[in-house]
């Protein structure tokens, strides 16, 4: 699904991910962990294609293709999704008018029809269900007043609706509550399948109870320094970082 | 709505000027210039009675004495006033009954807009009064009007079957001194629309007027009068594109609405005209007046606007609050790209007690475009308990264009309200990744963002409109961003 060796990346001339290697096969799920300003959004947004990452060396390859030649829209419709950790607000566009937007651009992109409209609603309804999400929330403007765990939840909600091959969650779980966690990891891992990958960020090892992951990563100073199994999680929780930089 | 907001991001892939084509109809045209001369032709050919002539002829001699105005933030070349024709007809046929009748380049044309008159009959119920240039073609729906005792008509019709009505409103809210524009519409108008619509009556259609320019090197000086009589309600729409061709045209329309007491009148407008090329050559200039007077208490005038079209906007919807109780509204969208310059806003005039006006302007730059808001809230000594709210946002796309905002308030009574906010924004890199990653193009997330922004106004249009205008939001800010 996803390869990536040796990539390094600089924000205005400052390397800010020196060297990383990671491998997510099909049907897996990656947790990555690691220190505050370590690189893991970087990372993320590289992936998605954001402007003002420069790759310095490396190369990502995914589904076979040379991922950095591609354009941010291409690779959202190539079935790249990023849940942003600060998810942005876009005032006075209806969630609803949005995902149908991207969903018809994806199947424009796809050389598919627009969505039925019925077909639309109904998966919308299914999916609002699946995360137990207000029915007015899918009305109300992208982000506009929502409170921070809305907007997380509103994330993975956009997830179910676009149905990505690789989703990349960036702290997905900071600032929900307990019952929003468990609903936003039950969405996830509903949304499971053979050939669907998952890299989940965080902080927490609570969230890896619920996602169990297959590899866990720890990114330090811009390096991934560190893989293992869900284990490794706690182990980091009890003995903090200082224990991976203790054993550089 | 919401599929066809989706279609419409659907189409936004095409770039040009898609209303630039030019109808070849035979025009009968007055020689180039003006004086006294020209506006006794004028008048004689549409057989006009000698009240109007002399309204004209007085309008004539006092916009001699006026000079340009120079005080709006736009900039153009001097205009040669000698070097325009100011009328041009397509020749008079014979009447006709039926679109059969009508030049088959006409309907042609209606097709390329989409607004066939056939089509707009049979399917949205809109009596749609054409005007081609200076004259009117064809007006529908005017019997099933005409039941009511509503006259929609153009205004020289209304001239010969109407004339004490025209008489006793004409120039009764913008006088022929007003300013420099002003005056020189009341001394050449040339046609434009005619509406009364009786007491108590409620017109149960949107009325509707497609406005084009058609003829090279003509002026355009539409006339519009609207009376709403004792608690009337009448929801009015223009609408206009234009062909695309090189030389500037001049446009100074002037639009008056008078509501009587109890009556309300909506007035909304989507402006497209050929707004010049990508490097500012070519383009409407569109100096406009627009007013209406709440005459009697308790009446009401709204003004909903999106423009996105012309070289120059420079225009003013405005509102007399006469009648206590009486309530004013201006929505506004204007968009600018490239080289576009616009100078709009509105002015609320409270006069009676316990009136109330609320402005919402939203101003989009993109490209090396100009965008000013410019209003007036005034308040005057006997006028007790007036609210006024302003809310000006200006939205920026790249950092070459301009926007301004000219909020002017005067209130002379102290138990007045007026409230007045102002944003500006871009168009953030997050907003447009975050749209991006999602699969989303950058011409529809601009499309999309765009619309969000301006939503509070659009929504404000009768239904016919709204699509419209999110369309030509998008399209006219095609290529401005990446
Ligand atoms: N646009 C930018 N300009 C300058 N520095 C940046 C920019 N974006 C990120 N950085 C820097 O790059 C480093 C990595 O940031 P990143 O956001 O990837 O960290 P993170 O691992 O996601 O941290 P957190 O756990 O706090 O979310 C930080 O030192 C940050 O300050
Ligand atoms: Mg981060």
């Amino acid at each position: 699904m996803l390869s990536i060796k040796n990539l390094s990346v600089a924000i205005k001339g400052k390397e800010i991910l020196k060297g990383i290697n990671l491998e997510v096969n099909a049907g897996e799920v990656h947790a990555i962990m690691g220190p505050n300003g370590t690189g893991k959004s970087t990372l993320a947004y590289v992936i998605g294609g954001r402007e003002g990452y420069e790759v310095t060396s490396g190369e990502i390859i995914y589904k076979g293709r040379n991922l950095l030649d591609l354009s941010t829209e291409e690779r959202a419709c190539e079935g790249i999704f990023l849940g942003f950790q600060y998810p942005v607000e876009i005032p006075g566009v209806s969630i609803t008018n949005f995902l149908r937007t991207a969903i018809n651009e994806q199947r424009k992109y796809q050389g598919l029809d627009p969505i039925p409209a019925a077909q639309f609603l109904a998966k919308m309804e299914e999916k609002k269900k699946m995360l137990e999400l207000q029915d007015k929330l899918a009305n109300r403007s992208v982000n506009e007043g929502f409170s921070g765990g809305e907007k997380k939840k509103n994330e993975i909600f956009q997830m179910a609706m676009l149905e990505p091959s690789l989703a990349i969650l960036d702290e997905t779980d900071s600032g929900l509550d307990i019952d929003a966690l468990r609903i936003v990891a039950t969405g996830v891992n509903n949304l499971r399948r053979p050939h669907n990958s998952t890299i989940v960020i965080t902080h927490y090892q609570r969230l890896l109870d619920y996602i169990v992951p297959d590899v866990v990563h720890v990114l330090y100073d811009g390096r991934i320094v560190k893989s293992g199994g869900k284990e490794m999680a706690l182990e980091l929780e009890e003995k903090g970082y200082e224990w991976i930089k203790n054993s550089l | 709505m919401e599929k066809e907001s989706n279609n419409i991001l659907d189409e936004v892939t095409k770039g040009e000027y898609k209303y630039g084509f030019y109808t070849d109809i035979e025009m009968e045209t007055a020689p180039k210039g003006l004086n006294e001369d020209i506006i006794r032709y004028i008048s004689a050919r549409k057989n006009e009675p000698e009240w109007l002539l002399e309204f004209r002829l007085k309008s004539y001699r006092h916009w001699l004495t006026m000079k340009e105005p120079k005080w709006a933030h736009i900039n153009y070349p001097a205009i040669d006033f000698q070097d325009i024709i100011y009328y041009a007809a397509p020749k008079p046929k014979k009447e006709l009954k039926s679109l059969d009748e009508v030049d088959p380049e006409l309907i042609n044309t209606f097709n390329k807009l989409g607004i066939s008159l056939e089509e707009q009959k049979r399917l949205s119920g809109v009596a749609v009064d054409a005007v081609i240039d200076s004259v009117s073609v064809k007006t529908t729906f005017s019997d099933t009007l005409a039941k009511l005792g509503i006259i929609f008509c153009s205004f020289s019709e209304a001239v010969q079957k109407h004339p004490d009505l025209v008489k006793q409103y004409l120039g009764s809210v913008v006088p022929h001194t007003d300013n420099f524009f002003a005056s020189l519409n009341s001394a050449v108008f040339s046609d434009g629309s005619f509406c009364y619509i009786p007491k108590g009556v409620r017109c149960p259609i949107e009325l509707s007027t497609y406005f084009r320019i058609n003829a090279a090197n003509t002026g355009q000086f539409e006339r519009t009068l609207i009376v709403a009589d004792e608690g009337a309600y009448v929801s009015y729409m223009e609408g206009c594109t234009a062909p695309q061709r090189d030389e500037n045209q001049l446009h100074a329309a002037i639009v008056e609405i008078v509501a009587l007491k109890d009556a309300e009148v909506k007035y909304s407008t989507v402006q497209n005209w050929y707004p010049g090329d990508k490097d500012g050559k070519g383009g409407i200039y569109n100096f406009v007046t627009k007013r209406g007077i709440c005459k009697g208490s308790h009446s009401k005038i709204s003004w909903t606007q999106v423009e996105t079209g012309s070289a120059i906007t420079w225009k003013y919807p405005s509102v007399i609050l006469m009648g206590d109780y009486s309530i004013g509204e201006f929505y506004s969208v204007a968009v600018t790209n490239h080289h576009q310059q616009a100078d709009t806003g509105t002015k609320m005039v409270h006069l009676g007690r316990n009136t109330k006006s609320t402005i919402i302007s939203k101003g989009i730059s993109a490209g090396q475009s100009n965008n000013s808001y410019r209003g007036l809230v005034r308040v005057i000594k006997r006028a007790e308990n007036c609210r006024n709210f302003s809310q000006c946002d200006s939205l920026l796309l790249g950092d070459k264009c301009g926007a301004h905002t000219f909020p002017y308030i005067r209130t002379e009574n102290p138990t007045s309200i007026v409230e007045h906010e102002a944003t500006t924004s871009k168009i953030s890199d997050d907003q447009l990744f975050y749209c991006q990653q999602r699969g989303i193009s950058t011409e529809s997330a601009i499309g999309l963002i765009v619309n969000g922004y301006a939503k509070e106004v659009l929504q404000h249009l009768p239904m016919e409109f709204a699509v419209e205008a999110q369309k030509l939001l998008s399209v006219s800010l095609e290529g401005s961003v990446g």
